[in-house]
């Protein structure tokens, strides 16, 4: 028999009976679904935080206080010292800029509307270093941080939920912690800058944080510094020259290990990455188990289907269907079952990665989920393979059965 | 070649058949010794008591069955000692099979359950139009879009029939065939096949327990415990 013959027959005896092909293949349908959903939100999550890890520039350094690695007792705060410390041009050549960042959870406010969100307290380098973008205005100056000046450069979320707009905003005053601050800028849309959704953050003088929305216990304290290195090939001397300053600044013994952490883009990327990577494999694997299971369905349904039509299967044979004949036809039934419930499936991964990032989108974490033609590809192919490895024995029973026997079947 | 050989060369030639069935562990001998010869053209009906071999006769014939020993030559082939697959293809080729309860595919129309048997054939070409003539040539051109439910049961046997004769066989062999229809269709049954053997000279073997069916043929081969028990009778 050829093989569109088979083809044929398969749908025709497949469509005969329509709600069982469909129970049958709804375990593939779940099973492809779980696992084309969860990739796709998985290479979503990690375009997202790549994207985000990214929009900050590659040639940034993070100082964080503490030392996850080694056993720091009382690690000393990182300070606007610190920063000073290390704009010495002369000790760190390969440092081109500093910015402090102090951060903390406010509620801004705007005649009615209010919201809480993150407030950087931040130097006016902020901007050149993560590059930030303004849409309208400028950011604050140097005498504006000096002057513990209340200005504030919103992000274009914040504004649009507070004023339902992001433009002709410069000279407004919104109020953060009670305090006025008067608008000198709105920033661009950047997607992200850090782990949070920056275009949500509010950013005012890093003096003026001190002083109206974050009283420090230590003066000058800041939560971390970003290091802007000379560019990206000088990232690891810029590394070693801000590990020299700060071990000095804050009088470290040399056996004494770092009470700071310093990481760049890279390892952070990769950080991030290889997390995104095992909790997708993980997800993979249990939605994996269910097609599993969707395999065992369409083999009982098969071996069911075998035995029903024994008669025919005689009758067949009688013809001058040879044992290859028979075996094409249920094999080929199988897989139709199962590639059909694969391509549902990956409809409803599709479907399922569009509510979650419909959902990420809605609280404020962008998040688009990505099908490859990969996962397609290997989802059709996979529940193909399951199809013939699940049909295979159900269609050799078949293809086995004693033609006398078969048509003596009652 | 054909006609003049078809005269004195059987084209079922069965020499010493016999069939052992391993019931548990005892050894039942089925078919104990058959020597039968029928030649082309010739309408053969095979009688027999339950239990006398008529069955498994008929399975050696239809090649769904390789006999214990013996040879088995049809249409000058030796078929005894194919292998399944083999047999396959003489079964598809050289053998029409009618059954007792027509055994047709319910899903499908008449022309489907008639291309059947093409289905399996090397030479797909015409499908259709093949079993268009042979549904015409059994009478049934008006109801070939038609599905078995749909149909009397002599119209389902004539679907049979047709399916049967599509690969133009060497021999039809009807298993009872009328044993599932009331007396009219089954007479209607009897006289087709006599046409197809008188018209179309096409062999046919019949296996019934019905005197009055086996009465339409030539000649009738009584087996009793698996032999053939008297010469065989002329009509």
């Amino acid at each position: 028999m050829k093989f569109w013959q088979a083809l044929k027959e398969a749908i025709a005896s497949l469509s005969a009976n329509k709600t069982r092909s469909f129970l049958t293949v709804l375990g593939i349908v779940i099973g492809v679904g779980a696992v084309i959903g969860v990739l796709s939100i998985g290479q979503g999550a990690e375009a997202s935080i790549i994207g985000q890890i990214e929009s900050i520039g590659t040639n940034v350094i993070y100082v964080f206080r503490g030392n996850s690695a080694e056993d720091v007792t009382n690690p000393k705060r990182l300070t606007t010292s610190d920063a000073d410390a290390l704009s010495n041009r002369a000790r760190a050549p390969h440092i081109l800029n500093i910015a402090s960042v102090l951060s903390g959870q406010s509620r801004v406010r705007f005649g009615d509307e209010s919201a809480q969100t993150s407030i950087m307290g931040v130097a006016e380098n902020y901007a050149e270093v993560t590059d930030l973008k303004l849409s309208e205005g400028t950011f604050f100056t140097e005498s504006n941080v000096t002057n513990r000046s209340s200005v504030v450069v919103l992000g274009p979320e914040l504004a649009e939920r507070l004023t339902g707009r992001q433009t002709e905003l410069v000279g407004t005053t919104v109020h953060i912690n009670n305090y006025p601050f008067r608008v000198v800028g709105i920033a661009t849309a950047k997607g992200g800058n850090q782990f949070s959704s920056p275009d949500m953050d509010a950013y005012i003088p890093i003096t003026a944080m001190q002083l109206r929305v974050q009283r420090q216990s230590v003066p000058n304290a800041v939560d971390f510094l970003l290091i802007q290195a000379q560019d990206s090939q000088s990232i690891d001397l810029a590394m070693q020259e801000a590990k020299a300053i700060l071990r000095a600044s804050h009088r470290l013994t040399s056996r004494q290990p770092d009470d700071f952490t310093l990481t760049n883009q890279e390892d952070i990327l990769s950080i991030a990455n290889s997390i995104t990577k095992i909790l997708t494999i993980f997800l993979a694997g249990i939605a994996a188990i269910s097609l599993l299971v969707g395999g065992i369905g369409i083999m009982n349904i098969m071996l069911v289907s075998v035995t029903e039509r024994t008669r025919e299967i005689g009758l067949r044979k009688a013809l001058g269907a040879r044992k290859f004949d028979i075996q094409l036809q249920f094999l080929t039934e199988s897989a139709m079952l199962s590639v059909f419930g694969g391509l549902i499936g990956i409809g409803l991964g599709w479907l399922l990665g569009k509510i979650v990032g419909a959902i990420a989108a809605n609280s404020g974490t962008p998040l688009v989920p990505e099908i490859s033609l990969n996962s397609v590809l290997l989802a059709t192919l996979f529940s193909l393979a399951v199809g013939i490895f699940f049909g295979w024995y159900p269609a050799l029973r078949a293809a086995n059965l004693e033609p006398v026997e078969a048509l003596r079947y009652e | 070649m054909e006609l003049n050989s078809q005269a004195k060369e059987p084209v079922i030639d069965v020499r010493n058949l016999t069939k052992d069935y391993l019931l548990g562990d005892i050894v039942v001998s089925a078919l104990r010794g058959i020597d039968l010869q029928i030649f082309p053209g010739e309408m053969v009906a095979i009688m027999g008591p339950s239990g006398s071999g008529k069955s498994t006769l008929m399975n050696m014939i239809g090649c769904l069955d390789s006999p214990t020993s013996g040879e088995y030559y049809l249409d000058s082939l030796l078929v005894s000692d194919l292998h399944d697959d083999e047999l396959a293809v003489v079964r598809n080729q050289k053998i029409g099979f009618v059954f007792q309860k027509y055994n047709l595919l319910p899903r499908v129309d008449a022309i489907e359950n008639v291309a059947l048997p093409l289905r399996y054939s090397e030479n797909t070409s015409s499908m259709r139009q093949r079993a268009e003539a042979a549904l015409q040539s059994v009478g049934l051109g008006d109801r070939m879009r038609h599905k078995p439910n749909e149909l009397s049961g002599g119209q389902q046997q004539r679907v049979a029939i047709a399916r049967a004769l599509v690969n133009q066989p060497a021999i039809l062999l009807a298993d009872e065939p009328t044993g599932n229809l009331d007396s009219q269709s089954g007479k209607e049954i009897m006289d087709l096949l006599l046409k197809l053997n008188q018209e179309q000279k096409t062999t046919i073997v019949l296996v019934t327990h019905d005197p009055n069916v086996a009465a339409h043929a030539q000649r009738i081969v009584q087996l009793f415990d698996g032999l053939i028990k008297a010469p065989e009778a002329i009509s």
